[in-house]
């Protein structure tokens, strides 16, 4: 992390900087985006790279845990999700659609509920029922049972955390307006 | 008697204000902030509905089997389940009226209902149909 | 049907809903293939929903055959901790509807697709279109009040989500989806609020356990002046309206249909109404079947909304100048034909609403289909586009004209046979003024529907010069095929009238 550290600061002005002459602006008066302004602070700067880690960390420990404490899925993969925002939110979501390309989260989403269908799927195949945890392996009921849970929960926070990028991602975008005006539509 | 059932008073309180919201707003966003409300609503009376009292009026205890001297009522889990499940539901539907207006203020420039029913007309008006 | 694999066979309820799912997901990684566009997208769609539709008849014919209901257990949980999936002949009868009209518009959709939405999103609109498919396949299909609910939200939000697509050729959608979205969320929260009392009072979510406690509270007699039980029923039937867009409350449905892209009107129209009409069946005559609330004065409120609905609703077909629209329009008359038919809870009341979710599904989604063929030549669904398309464009025109002959019901079309039930449904009862009603919206639909007809085959092109040619064949064979079988069932309805009485039996007295 410390490494990267100097063009970490530098590279987000460069396109809050270039941004307003770049895009052609159809409607005139339209302010700058604020994630451009946040990233020229200090404080919030340095104070998202600390919180970052610990909010990332902490939501892995929820989706870990989901199957024992309260907890779980989804709410894990909404802590991840505001870890990302919050990097989108102070840096600017181009910087954040940059570390995490949006085919990757397209990909993620998918590939959670995937895995939670597999589970089904798997026990199906083994003889039970859709969803049949209790015999997912060939050990014992209640291990597949704390298997099968948490290889679900692991699957529904994969898929939230990515959903929630995505929808913020979708909102901050402000390229699809020129792209449509620009088609005449 | 009637104080008894509070929860049930706020949650139809909250419900009637949400709906009111989303028939009274002329502002698309405020329609899917209410819309939310209304739902919320629902999540509060499913909530209440899972407590359960003792014939003395005391409140069941949390259903977590941890201590077999614990004999109490315990409060229903199901309908807190369920809402877990409707909670994310209503994030869903919020998420997706959030990002058809933001596509509706893309094509239109205005989130506005009677400002947009208006365009909408001079448009027929134009084109017919 | 001894060929379709043994190990699969006690599946099938589930597997009608987990291969959309599963179809769905996996869709958007057709994306990595650079080539074709989203042809592969679509082949994959293909694929999945043949698939359902083979599933959805050999659980027909297992149901037939076998003689009672299948139950699946998700989880292997008994019914009443877990989630029952039940099949009985009314649901495998509406699970085939749906599977048809699925494969079919997912044939029809690959032209439209490719001239209607932009080229990269075609995979994501085939994962929204199969999510939508297996959500109205799980209503169908489970025993679950609450996964009612869930499920019921998952096909809305596709739907809204496929509604708003139109919006790249016209942005009246965005709004129509999203009035269509608040209307529709008000609905589901209402009946999710109606299911909540009926928790209170039964403690179970289960359907036919619903059904067995209120029946037994109902014979001891602590449901007479019971406010819970009213207020479960009365939020039950508002939100239930809402979604099958009975008369006033099916305001978010001309705009939706008419906005929406062509293949998806064509789905959305001929399954996502009829699916609503059947959680109405469950709820009313499964759950507060017995005699609690489903005799006809309970019922009768629903049958005047419904006979001002026929009425109503036509006269507005016929003022209308696009197409689409007299079609959706047509659709709010003809759900309330459905509506009327079993709010009479008599035997031929309920088999014409039945025989009519199947004969209106293939009428309404056949004319969808034709329409959309023109909106494909001609760039536009409004009666100036239609002009002069008998001449160019015949094998639609012909279609479009025959399944306007079903809507009238003319006899010897699958039209006819459901309106001859329902007009003998409302003698038995002696309401003769609801089989004027009938009789008046067939009149009416015979004026909007020969309004259309003239334009298409009588009158000259607005731009004669145009180049116009018949549709692709991947469009005019799914058409076909269900006006065919409107024709068809329409000269021979003994097997969808035996499908439908068995079901309207089943109903009647009341169980699962």
């Amino acid at each position: 992390m410390s490494t990267k550290q100097p063009d970490k600061a530098g590279a987000p002005l460069q396109p809050a900087a270039t941004r307003p002459a770049s895009i052609p602006q159809p409607r005139g008066a339209q302010p700058p985006a604020p994630a451009s302004q946040m990233s020229q602070q200090t404080l919030l700067r340095v104070v998202a790279k600390m919180a970052i880690p610990f909010i990332l960390v902490f939501g892995v420990y929820v989706i870990l845990h989901g199957e024992l404490g309260p907890g779980g899925g989804f709410q894990g993969g909404v802590i991840l999700a505001a870890g990302f925002i919050l990097y989108g939110l102070v840096f600017g979501s181009d910087e954040l659609r940059k570390r995490i390309p949006p085919k990757i989260i397209d990909s993620c989403m998918a590939l959670g509920a995937l895995l939670y269908a597999c589970v089904g799927l798997v026990s199906m195949l083994r003889g039970g029922t859709f969803l049949d945890y209790g015999i997912l392996t060939n050990g014992t009921a209640s291990g597949n049972e704390a298997l099968g849970m948490s290889l679900v929960e692991y699957g529904v926070g994969l898929t939230v955390c990515s959903v929630m990028i995505t929808i913020y991602i979708q909102i901050s975008e402000r390229r699809a307006t020129v792209r449509l005006e620009e088609r005449g539509l | 008697m009637s104080l008894g059932h509070f929860n049930y008073w706020l949650a139809i309180a909250i419900i009637m204000i949400g709906f009111y919201g989303v028939i009274a707003r002329k502002n698309l966003l405020k329609q899917a902030i209410a819309l939310g409300l209304f739902q919320t609503g629902v999540f509060l009376f499913y909530v209440s509905m899972g407590v359960v009292r003792t014939d003395e009026g005391e409140p069941g205890m949390a259903p977590i089997w941890t201590d077999a001297a614990k004999t109490g009522p315990f409060d229903n889990p199901l309908p807190h389940v369920l809402m877990l499940t409707a909670i994310v539901v209503s994030v869903s539907t919020l998420a997706v009226a959030v990002a058809i207006i933001v596509n509706i203020k893309r094509r239109y420039g205005t989130i506005e209902e009677d400002e947009i029913l208006e365009m909408d007309q001079r448009d027929r008006a134009q084109i017919g149909s | 049907m001894d060929w379709f694999p043994e190990f699969f066979r006690p599946h099938l309820p589930v597997l009608v809903v987990i291969l959309p799912l599963f179809g769905g997901l996996l869709a958007p990684f057709t994306a990595l293939i650079r080539r074709g566009g989203g042809i592969f997208a679509w082949l994959w769609t293909a694929l999945i929903t043949a698939a359902v539709f083979v599933c959805a008849t050999v659980l027909l014919y297992d149901v037939h055959t076998g003689g009672e209901a299948i139950t699946y257990r998700l989880g292997s949980w008994p019914e009443q901790y877990g989630i029952g999936y039940t099949v009985d002949s009314l649901n495998a009868y509406v699970i085939f509807v749906v599977a048809l009209i699925a494969f079919l518009a997912t044939i029809y959709a690959k032209d439209s697709v490719i001239d209607e939405i932009v080229i990269d999103r075609h995979h994501l609109f085939y994962t929204v279109w199969m999510l939508a498919i297996a959500g109205l396949l799980g209503i169908t299909v489970t025993g679950d009040t609450f996964n009612i609910y869930v499920l019921l939200e998952i096909s809305s939000l596709t739907v809204y989500t496929l509604i708003a697509m139109g919006g790249e050729r016209d942005r009246r959608a965005l709004v129509a989806s999203l009035k269509y979205l608040v209307l529709g969320s008000i609905g589901a929260t209402f009946i999710l609020l109606g299911i909540g009392y009926l928790l209170m009072l039964t403690g179970t979510l289960n359907m036919a356990d619903m059904h067995a406690k209120l029946v037994e509270m109902h014979q001891a007699g602590e449901l007479a002046g019971n406010k819970t039980v009213m207020v479960s029923f009365a939020f039950l039937m508002v939100g239930l309206s809402l979604k099958m867009a009975l008369f006033p409350l099916h305001l978010w449905l001309p705009n939706a249909y008419t906005y929406a892209p062509s293949s998806v009107s064509a789905l959305v129209a001929s399954t996502a109404t009829k699916v609503g009409v059947y959680m109405t069946f469950r709820f009313v005559f499964t759950i507060y079947g017995g005699g609690v609330f489903d005799s006809g004065e309970d019922l009768h409120f629903l049958a005047l909304c419904a006979s001002a609905g026929i009425v109503v609703s036509s006269f507005s077909a016929i003022r209308q100048v696009n197409v689409k629209r007299v079609l959706a329009y047509s659709s709010v008359g003809q759900i309330a034909y459905i509506v009327l038919g079993f709010s009479l809870a008599n035997q031929d009341g309920v088999t014409a609403s039945v025989i009519h979710i199947f004969n209106h599904a293939v009428i309404k989604g056949g004319m969808f289909m034709a329409i959309g063929a023109v909106a494909l030549r001609m760039g536009g669904t409004s009666v100036d586009d239609i002009k002069g398309i008998g001449k160019r464009m015949p094998l639609t025109a012909a279609a479009f004209t025959v399944g306007g002959c079903g809507l009238i019901g003319v006899p010897l079309t699958a039209g006819f046979v459901s309106k001859w039930y329902l007009v003998v449904g409302t003698m038995q009862e002696g309401y003769w003024y609801l089989a004027f009603v009938v009789l008046l919206g067939g009149v009416l639909a015979l004026i909007y529907v020969w309004r259309l007809i003239e334009m298409i085959w009588f009158h000259e092109p607005v731009d004669p010069d145009k180049e116009v040619e018949e549709a692709p064949l991947s469009m005019l064979i799914p058409m076909w095929i269900l006006i065919g079988a409107s024709v068809f069932f329409g000269v021979n309805a003994s097997w969808t009238a035996d499908s439908a009485a068995a079901a309207a039996r089943l109903l009647l007295a009341g169980g699962m």
